[in-house]
């Protein structure tokens, strides 16, 4: 992988990007979430070798935080798109990312 | 061995016996080790050797030491950060000073001494704070100055030129470089001896689980019927798990490496900079072994990259100006298994009888024998040991982290 599409910039090279890790979205209720859900948010990965939903963020470009859709053995890179509300509604069946 | 080695040479014979048998598979195994790595091999040699548990099955997807164990730069230490860190890497490092002889096999053990060149005050604070918990636990480590540094190493930069100038260096006399293939290919040897199934090209494809109980492993070659497995495939280690429904706190990255042609020997030391990102020492060949941080991004794959190529060998020279026309033979990519603290996971987990030996990031080699010593005693009696009650699965959920993130060779 050698080229990452930033939302705002376009296709700049991979360097200028920080990986933000695997996408885990926060608890629902941050006030109502038992243990058990924080750490699941704070440490717990699915690590899948296939597509994987995960965050950038263009550090040295605009300093945009935005996701990616990259399989995590060939590189491809299926997608980058800005995070949106429902992208914590359901499971993605296609990443196995947990609600 | 060896005069049985000497006595064929003489003879002009190939006699030898193989170090290892294939089996076929039986339908049933006390236990089932996951990964034939230099970890898996060590736990089956120690459950025959000091459980006296021969009925064992180590079941690797290729050949024996293919993966971490195989793509290390071979590096052995133990001057960790935290006193826990210490007392385990220490004592894998007693394991090792004896292994040799123990497994009648020459491992070509050098402990030629570790420096962790420091070029800003702060990492001066760092290696005086590692020192001062190694000499604590009773590891022989120690701060030193540039005047020292040049005599252990005359070919470091230690001019005020540099852009990073060396300040001091942790020193650690007991540290050194070792063969990997021989380790696993001794514990493999007398493991085999012993009775223990080594089978290779072997996959496990399924965990069966009754009753949140292990009750068998699927394999490519067929069903295995065990209530004990062991999960011993690093960077693998999440898929594995994910056979058994166990979520871990892993990501898996890529560390690259790279070694160069045969140099006369001019470095005795194995020299590490946690700032510049780069380890080196010289092998008995004469090749320089080269290693960098790992790839900036999670990854399954092996793939060499020129990114890392050109920063490590710019900041090889750097540190060794006298390098610049020496070429690079070849270059390689293992997968660690990183985990929050930087410490590993080791031991039981929500599944009964579905143990783990994973999250070994950068450091998982040079554990190799205590961690089989103590994982055997484990699975022999199901009783956690001391020693790696600290590396439990249940450290996230308890808050109770070894953060040893400051004693990586490299930053990460």
């Amino acid at each position: 992988m050698l080229l990452l599409t930033c939302p705002n910039c376009g296709p700049r090279n991979v360097s200028e990007f920080h990986f933000g890790n695997e996408y885990n979205p926060r608890p629902a209720d941050p006030a109502g979430a038992s243990e058990a859900e924080w750490v699941d948010y704070l440490h717990l990965r699915s690590n899948k070798v296939g597509v994987q939903k995960e965050w950038w963020h263009h550090g040295t470009g605009c300093g945009l935080w935005f996701l990616a859709e990259r399989h995590t053995k060939t590189g491809e890179i299926l997608r980058t798109y800005l995070w949106r509300p429902d992208d914590n509604a359901g499971p993605d069946s296609e990443t196995g990312a947990k609600p | 061995m060896s005069l049985k080695l000497f006595r064929e040479a003489l003879a002009g014979r190939q006699r030898l016996p193989r170090m290892w048998r294939q089996h076929s598979l039986r339908d049933s195994y006390e236990a089932v080790i996951i990964g034939g790595g230099a970890h898996g091999l060590a736990c089956a040699y120690h459950l025959a050797k000091d459980h006296g548990i021969t009925d064992v099955a180590v079941v690797e997807k290729t050949y024996i030491g293919s993966g971490g164990s195989g793509r290390n730069t071979a590096i052995v230490r133990s001057n960790y950060l935290t006193p826990d860190g210490v007392r385990f890497y220490d004592a894998s490092l007693k394991l090792y000073e004896d292994l040799a002889r123990d497994l009648d096999f020459n491992v070509m053990l050098g402990q030629r001494g570790h420096l962790t060149l420091a070029h800003s005050d702060s990492s001066v604070i760092t290696m005086r704070r590692r020192a001062e918990t190694n000499r604590l636990v009773g590891v022989d480590s120690r701060l030193i100055f540039p005047e020292e540094i040049a005599r252990l190493c005359p070919d470091l930069d230690l001019s005020d030129r540099p852009r990073y100038p060396i300040l001091a260096a942790l020193y650690h006399p007991p540290g050194g470089i070792i063969r990997h293939d021989a380790v696993v290919w001794g514990y493999a040897h007398q493991a085999d001896a012993r009775g223990v199934h080594i089978h290779q090209n072997t996959a496990a494809t399924g965990i069966d689980i009754q009753n949140g109980k292990v009750i068998g492993v699927q394999t490519t070659r067929g069903r295995i019927k065990t209530d004990t497995v062991l999960n011993a495939t690093a960077g693998w280690g999440a898929i594995i798990s994910d056979m058994a429904g166990v979520k871990l706190p892993m990501s898996t990255r890529p560390l690259q490496a790279f070694v160069t042609e045969p140099l006369k020997p001019f470095l005795n030391v194995v020299i590490v900079s946690g700032s510049l990102h780069a380890y080196v020492s010289q092998s008995d060949r004469g090749e320089l072994v080269c290693g960098g941080s790992v790839d900036p991004y999670a990854s399954y794959s092996m793939n060499s990259s020129l990114d890392f190529l050109e920063t490590l060998a710019g900041h090889l020279l750097a540190l060794f100006p006298c390098l610049p026309k020496v070429r690079v033979l070849r270059q390689w990519a293992g997968l660690c298994d990183m985990t929050p603290d930087y410490s590993p996971i080791m031991g039981k987990t929500p599944v009964e009888g579905f143990h783990i030996d994973l999250g070994w990031g950068t450091y998982g080699f040079k554990a190799s024998p205590i961690c089989g010593k103590t994982l055997a005693e484990l699975l022999a009696t199901g009783r956690t040991p001391d020693l790696i009650r600290p590396f439990r699965l249940s450290r996230f959920a308890e808050y109770d982290l070894v953060g040893e993130g400051g004693a990586a060779s490299v930053g990460h």
